[in-house]
């Protein structure tokens, strides 16, 4: 024991004072705040500075009015379309747009003509501006009011409960467990694809230097293994955990500091006023308000503790039963490109719980194949904790979780005795014949 | 007391048998010569002493005990393929070592001190090991062997790597751990490393124990009654009943090299007898075996140390 905490120190000591370790410490956590503060800023001096385009509008059909607004300056032409095409060449204009004499019911041969290819965004305003044009003539030529279209168009929110065998009703937000699923998964499927490749790296610089015949006389390779993983694994938590603080604390600290600068307060008069005015506009705020008041309601109702704990045991056993594996490989081959072959089949299962957990656990948490997916031990760890906050039985919880103790347990054992042979044989060509070979062979 | 028995060690693997009924016995202060070809079972026998593989047959006893898992302290292991963490200091590196061997941490840095000292590179603790010549690696390996103390050493060829200088170093060395009661395996095909050193042999040969003893007793038994005369003018035939000629070479001034064999039952002194009469005798002879002569015939045949041995004379 005494041997194997020496082992876990050294990894560890050895992989947290390294630069590269600071470096990428400080750094990831400086790039999340950098993209969303930089995002902002280019956000915040677009609107600043945005000049609207200008169209030149040709319209024959005499039917259309086009308003100048913030994004299009119009200015209407009263030219035949050639002579329109002419001038329109000879100007720097954004576009010209041309309405030849359409049916309403019937609105063919509208037609833009600009000299770059214009982004879908600008043409989709366009389009819409002209649509809703359209609609309202035909309100019109049907006879039909604001007043009676609205009422055609009640506005209904599913407020969404899950009634429990208790027949307790709990609100809840399938917005919020699919970010919080989504958020999980990615983070364990990260952290054991990241760790497990630096566990092999490291079996391989040991055995490549040769310094691993020197360990395995004063401890067993199984406990060498093991305490690379676990020393690996403290060096993730470390900066994971470091990561995690900085984040949130850059994060908000950019968040706030762009805040200041449109203050809020303004904002909040604008709405006020104009609440005032349009009731319709209060309406929505309204919603909105009783909207974000209910998804603070939800989240603090989820189970956030027996979240918390499944995470961080779905966290350590997924990368405990690959890091045995990714162990394994190391062991197997002399080179970073020979680990390749083996590395791949061993990254599938941990892919496909990754897929599974976009295409079946998201979608149909509580389907067949988002049950088996969160059972299966190789798919668990990224399966459970997307599902988890949908609400899992406790039945499937505990077959989960006993099965991904299992799953290690056996992984850990296969890779054990593969490695103890692997780490002291060089220059062989490995097969999965060979592995097998490895795998039985006695003592 | 015996550091060190093996008996009917057995180890197989899946098409060969890398070990067979291997049985060696290693007097305790002794510097003991494992010999044999690359692939005769050397480094597995090693790797088993060590405990780093298992054994399918046979015991091992270590200084009275059988060999078990706390054994691994008093060991001291420098293996073929050297190899040290590159991106470690020599200092950490020596001391993590140590630890694992089970010395203190104060323990370690008090030996750890001592021996930079010896090797006079007190000043190599904060470097890193890629930083290091090849043999500045090597001498940093050996005092990571024999830090912790070892009752037994075992080196496995451990002079390969070194230069002349550094390498009457480490015999200096090994002396020196001998002097302070400690048990030296080696495993080489050196032989004139063998000759100088070791006091115990032992010649493994495809996976089996064909030869062990004191190098003195080994040699002795070896002898084949073979004499190397020089001599004036060779007008004369020798008495063909009792001597086999093995070869004859003229040296200058007609003077005559003459190898012989006699047969069994005559001496050195009846030779001599038998010469006087014949010839002038200028220098006279027993030709006894080199471990390299004794390692060739056993290894390849008679034929080979016939040839070996004509090629020499």
């Amino acid at each position: 024991m005494n041997k194997i905490w020496l082992i876990i120190q050294r990894e560890f000591l050895n992989r947290v004072q390294k630069k590269s370790f600071l470096i990428a410490t400080i750094l990831v956590p400086l790039i999340f705040p950098a993209i969303i503060g930089g995002l902002i800023f280019i956000m915040i001096k677009e609107s600043e500075s945005a000049k609207a385009d200008t169209v030149q509008v040709l319209d024959e059909s005499k039917m259309f009015t086009f308003k100048s607004n913030k994004r299009f300056t119009f200015v209407p032409l009263d030219l035949s379309l050639d002579q329109a095409k002419k001038v329109y060449n000879e100007t720097e204009d954004f576009a010209l747009l041309y309405i030849p004499q359409i049916d309403i019911n019937k609105p063919e041969g509208i037609a833009i003509y600009t000299k770059e290819n214009p982004s879908i965004e600008k043409v989709g305003d366009l389009e819409s501006s002209i649509e809703n044009q359209i609609h309202d003539l035909k309100l019109k030529e049907y006879n039909i009011d604001e007043a009676t279209l609205k009422s055609l168009r009640p506005k209904v929110n599913l407020k969404q409960f899950n009634l429990s065998d208790t027949g307790e009703e709990k609100s809840s937000s399938a917005g919020i467990l699919y970010g919080l699923g989504f958020g999980l998964g990615i983070l364990i499927y990260m952290f054991v694809l990241i760790y497990g490749i630096q566990i092999m790296q490291g079996v391989i610089d040991e055995k490549t230097s040769k310094v691993v015949e020197v360990i395995v006389s004063s401890v067993k390779p199984f406990q060498l293994m093991l305490g690379k993983i676990i020393g690996i694994a403290s060096v993730g938590l470390v900066q994971f955990t470091i990561w995690i603080m900085l984040i949130t604390v850059l994060s908000s600290g950019t968040l706030a500091y762009f805040g200041l600068k449109m203050p809020q307060k303004q904002v909040m008069e604008q709405v006020t006023k104009q609440m005032e005015k349009d009731p319709e506009m209060k309406e929505v705020v309204e919603q909105q308000n009783s909207k974000v008041v209910e998804l603070l309601g939800n989240w603090s109702e989820l189970p956030l503790l027996k979240i918390t704990l499944v995470f961080v045991f779905y966290f350590l056993g997924g990368y405990l039963l690959y890091g045995a594996l990714f162990a394994a490989v190391g062991s197997a081959v002399d080179s970073q490109q020979e680990a390749q072959q083996f590395q791949f089949p061993v990254t599938i299962p941990l892919l496909i719980g990754y897929m599974g957990l976009f295409m079946f656990i998201l979608r149909d948490p509580h389907g067949s194949v988002s049950f088996w997916l969160s059972i299966i031990p190789f798919t668990s760890p990224v399966a459970m904790v997307g599902r988890i906050a949908f609400g899992v039985p406790d039945w499937q919880l505990a077959l989960s979780i006993f099965s991904l103790i299992g799953g290690f347990l056996l992984t850990t054992w296969i890779a054990g005795r593969i490695y103890r042979v692997g780490i002291l044989m060089t220059g062989t060509k490995v097969s999965y014949k060979v592995l097998a070979k490895w795998f039985m062979m006695k003592g | 007391m015996n550091a060190l028995i093996t008996r009917d060690v057995t180890k197989r693997y899946a098409n060969h048998t890398a070990l067979d009924h291997v049985s060696i016995t290693i007097p305790e202060k002794s510097i003991y010569g494992l010999l044999g070809p690359n692939g005769a079972g050397k480094t597995t026998l090693i790797r088993i002493i060590n405990q780093i593989i298992n054994m399918e047959e046979g015991q091992i006893e270590i200084f009275g005990e059988p060999l078990q898992e706390k054994h691994i302290g008093m060991i001291g292991y420098l293996p073929e393929e050297r190899g040290l963490y590159k991106k470690m200091k020599v200092g950490e590196q020596l001391l993590y070592f140590a630890q694992l061997k089970g010395l203190s941490r104060k323990q370690a840095l008090e030996r750890i001190k001592i021996w930079l000292e010896k090797f006079e590179v007190k000043d190599w603790w904060g470097k890193k090991v890629e930083d290091l010549s090849k043999g500045m690696a090597q001498k940093v390996q050996f005092i990571s062997t024999v830090l912790h103390q070892p009752k037994l050493i075992i080196l496995d060829e451990p002079f390969s790597g070194f230069d002349p200088v550094n390498a009457q170093l480490i015999t200096e060395k090994i002396l020196e751990l001998k002097e302070m009661r400690s048990t030296i395996i080696f495993s080489t095909h050196r032989m004139e490393t063998v000759e100088s050193l070791c006091d115990h042999i032992a010649l493994i040969d495809k996976s089996k124990k064909i030869l062990e003893g004191p190098k003195k007793q080994v040699k002795d038994q070896y002898k084949s009654n073979t004499f190397i005369v020089e001599h004036r003018g060779n007008q004369f035939t020798f008495p063909i009943d009792r001597y086999e000629l093995i070869n004859q070479k003229p040296l200058d001034d007609e003077l005559y090299s003459t190898t012989l064999k006699a047969k069994n039952g005559i001496n050195g002194n009846q030779v001599i007898r038998d010469l006087i009469d014949i010839t002038e005798v200028h220098s006279f002879q027993e030709k006894v075996p080199t471990m390299s002569d004794i390692f060739i015939s056993l290894v390849k045949g008679d034929e080979a140390l016939k040839k070996h041995l004509q090629e020499q004379a």
